[in-house]
């Protein structure tokens, strides 16, 4: 298939590992920052061609992942309301709650739907004028501009029945929480190649200089990904630190203008809450004044979430990178895809699902 | 603000499938003869029960049954009737048997077109010609508005499976081939392509289609395979993880060797989804003796040419394994529920 057979050929990926290998004389630890890039080393088996200097750290990058416990109870909450249509991209719907699920709200009445854009949602709330449809945006920088495009265009259409329940999260603030960490196990990282085709590179060279941490902006296929190694390995080995590109087909170092623009407009940073780190300061988006009455939020009487989690989910550890999935006692035991006690485990972006997926032996 | 070119007003459906079609009335009694015996045969009205000739000469019975459920009811490829017919003769071939007869229930949501339920009819009694089944016996009811999804078709299949022809799971043994009748994953993207209005640029149609000729040229190739499984929903993946739990040993894959047709695959990445996930609903998996490998592929090959040798059995404890191109390997699971697809 173009544009995907010669980022997988063999003979180039076995070239590149090679050259990993040779530009390796000490032990570096690089994290993938995303957890798309975490699931293509596993499920290509890159990660097992690398080098034994070169250990990988698997990052915080699942927006499903970071989405904090109180937050999912108030989807779960929502999503159960007679009147309310509750529209969330797939990923979402096994992700465990306090008590329960939103599959599970579905099954008990709820009218829970799963879009692909969120501009569906806000042509579904024009069919069902009698319904509050509500979007559950979740996901990175990535998935931001889709739903500030539907805010803006709810708002120029006058749909007053469209809101959406805002959590998303932004990429530089939790890589400066790891990179500033006292117990920061990272020497590199490889930046989310999608990401950075939203919001460019920018954001990133304080980081790298302040850190003294290569950056190394990464794309998803298997040629990528070693490449982006390779680029991080290289600058560690030399003593440099600074923001470098290995995804040219897709990423500009302005990223795209017209999306950051939208983000901005329709958006402002707050303080977040990241399941597993913590609160973290404009660490993720929340809607301007101008559109404060499309927040969810705001416009339902929610009530706080419970926010509990499994004691024995180490979920956290995992998305700090300071534990690997299989170092959980629960790992394919007591939690598994089938009874998920985290949402690591559920997410196809999550390093507990792609470990349990492509390397349980048993 | 997109521009809908649709008409406001719908056109008028004609006819619509009322509650006192189901009630065993006169109504009822027009729409068997009507629409459902013309195009089935009478042998779905004539009587609830049907006395049928099916096994001679020490052959064994075969039987299964099958519910039908999809949305939409027409998919590029194919339509709720053939998948009823097809999907209960594939389960018939996979034991090894001649398919002889079926019966057919309906379960129709007041409200539906006449109009429709003939199409579905129709391509009901199209698809059993060609695999050379008889309708012999029915049920039709109907529910209320909201309670069914226009038609839910039940097809139970009875078949033959000749006294020389023995395959199952059991027979499966170390160093068998692996191989699968066509590419993979088709129905399942057609169905969401539609469902989901992805609007693809070229349409992918279903893979929706009877594997009684596949079958045939396999008996004619004098190919005894050890072990044969129509892929459905759970794909080629289920299908195989099911064989090498049951016969208790290890199956690799080879990744790169699975036929999938590159709309198909380049649908897959946009979506985070794997082809050999998706349903099929046209292919099965053949596991032959490695001796017979090339001459059940070449038979294969004649029915569907993207036919291919995917896999070989070893010993092991009911896992399956997929060889990458680089050379390592990781394990191939059954998915919980339907494949959601990823957020970015």
């Amino acid at each position: 298939m173009k544009y995907v057979d010669e980022f997988r050929d063999p003979a180039a990926v076995r070239a590149l590992a090679e050259e990993l290998r040779q530009a390796t004389t000490r032990p570096w630890r690089i994290m993938e920052v995303c957890g798309g890039q975490t699931h293509a080393f596993v499920r290509f088996g890159i990660d097992r061609l690398l080098p034994d200097g070169v250990e990988l750290i698997h990052g915080p990058g699942c927006p499903v992942c970071v989405t904090s416990v109180e937050v999912i109870d108030r989807a779960l909450a929502l999503a159960a309301r007679p009147d309310v249509v509750f529209c969330t991209f797939g990923d979402m719907l096994r992700v465990p709650g306090s008590t329960t699920d939103l599959l599970q709200v579905k099954a008990a009445g709820g009218d829970v739907r799963t879009v692909y854009s969120p501009l569906d949602a806000v042509k579904l709330a024009q069919q069902l004028p009698d319904k509050q449809v509500v979007f559950f945006a979740v996901g990175f920088e990535t998935t931001a501009p889709g739903a500030a495009m539907a805010v803006h265009h709810a708002a120029q259409a006058g749909i007053d029945n469209f809101s959406v329940l805002v959590a998303h999260v932004l990429v530089p603030p939790a890589l400066e929480a790891i990179a500033g960490a006292e117990d920061t196990a990272v020497n590199g990282f490889l930046a989310a190649g999608h990401v950075c085709t939203v919001m460019g590179t920018e954001a990133y060279r304080p980081l790298a200089e302040h850190y003294s941490m290569p950056i190394v902006v990464t794309g998803f296929e298997p040629t990528d990904l070693l490449r982006g190694l390779l680029a991080c390995v290289r600058q560690l080995e030399e003593g440099r630190a600074e923001v470098e590109n290995a995804y040219e087909r897709a990423v500009r170092d302005e990223g795209n203008p017209a999306a950051r623009t939208m983000v901005e407009r329709v958006f402002e940073p707050v303080e977040q809450q990241w399941r597993g780190i913590g609160a973290l300061p404009a660490s993720g988006l929340g809607l301007r004044e101008a559109y404060h009455r499309f927040d969810a939020a705001r416009r339902f009487d929610l009530p706080p979430g419970e926010g509990r989690e499994d004691p024995e989910c180490r979920a956290g550890e995992v998305l700090r990178g300071v534990c690997k999935p299989e170092d959980c006692a629960a790992f394919g035991n007591r939690c598994t895809p089938d009874h998920p006690l985290g949402a690591p485990m559920v997410s196809s972006e999550g390093a507990c699902a792609a470990y349990y997926r492509y390397r349980r032996t048993a | 603000m997109s521009f809908d070119p649709s008409c406001p007003v719908p056109a008028p459906d004609g006819p619509l499938v009322t509650l006192a079609h189901g009630g065993g009335g006169r109504a009822m009694h027009r729409l068997l003869a009507e629409h459902i015996g013309p195009s089935v045969g009478d042998g779905a009205l004539r009587h609830d029960g049907a006395v049928v000739d099916v096994v001679r000469d020490g052959g064994r019975l075969a039987v299964t049954t099958d519910s039908f459920v999809v949305t939409p009811l027409f998919f590029p490829g194919g339509d709720i009737g053939k998948l009823a017919v097809y999907g209960t003769v594939n389960d018939l071939v996979a034991t090894g048997a001649e398919p002889r007869v079926l019966t057919l229930g309906l379960i129709l949501e007041e409200g539906l077109p006449l109009a429709t339920l003939d199409r579905v009819l129709a391509s009901i009694r199209s698809a059993a010609d060609e695999a050379g089944v008889r309708v012999a016996t029915g049920d039709t009811k109907v529910v209320e508005r909201g309670k069914g999804d226009g038609v839910f078709i039940n097809t139970t299949g009875l078949g033959e499976v000749p006294s020389s022809v023995e395959i199952g799971a059991w027979k499966v043994r170390e160093g068998d081939a692996v191989l699968v009748s066509g590419d993979v994953g088709r129905h399942g993207m057609a169905v969401l392509s539609v469902r989901e209005s992805l609007g693809f640029a070229t349409p992918i149609e279903s893979d929706c289609g009877s594997l009684l000729p596949n079958w045939r040229a396999l008996q004619a190739a004098n190919v005894v395979p050890s072990c044969m499984r129509d892929c459905t929903r759970g794909g080629l993946a289920a299908s195989v993880v099911e064989i090498g739990g049951a016969a208790d040993v290890d199956i690799v894959l080879d990744e790169g060797s699975i036929p999938v047709d590159p709309g198909v695959r380049a649908a897959c990445e946009i979506l985070g989804l794997d082809a050999v996930h998706l349903a099929c609903e046209g292919r099965m998996v053949v596991f032959a003796r490695a001796e017979d490998a090339d001459t059940a592929l070449a038979a294969l090959k004649s029915v569907e040419p993207s036919a291919a040798r995917i896999g070989t059995v070893t010993e092991g404890t009911g896992r399956v394994w997929l060889r990458d191109a680089y050379g390592g390997e990781r394990l191939l699971d059954l998915p919980l529920g339907e494949a959601l697809p990823r957020i970015c």
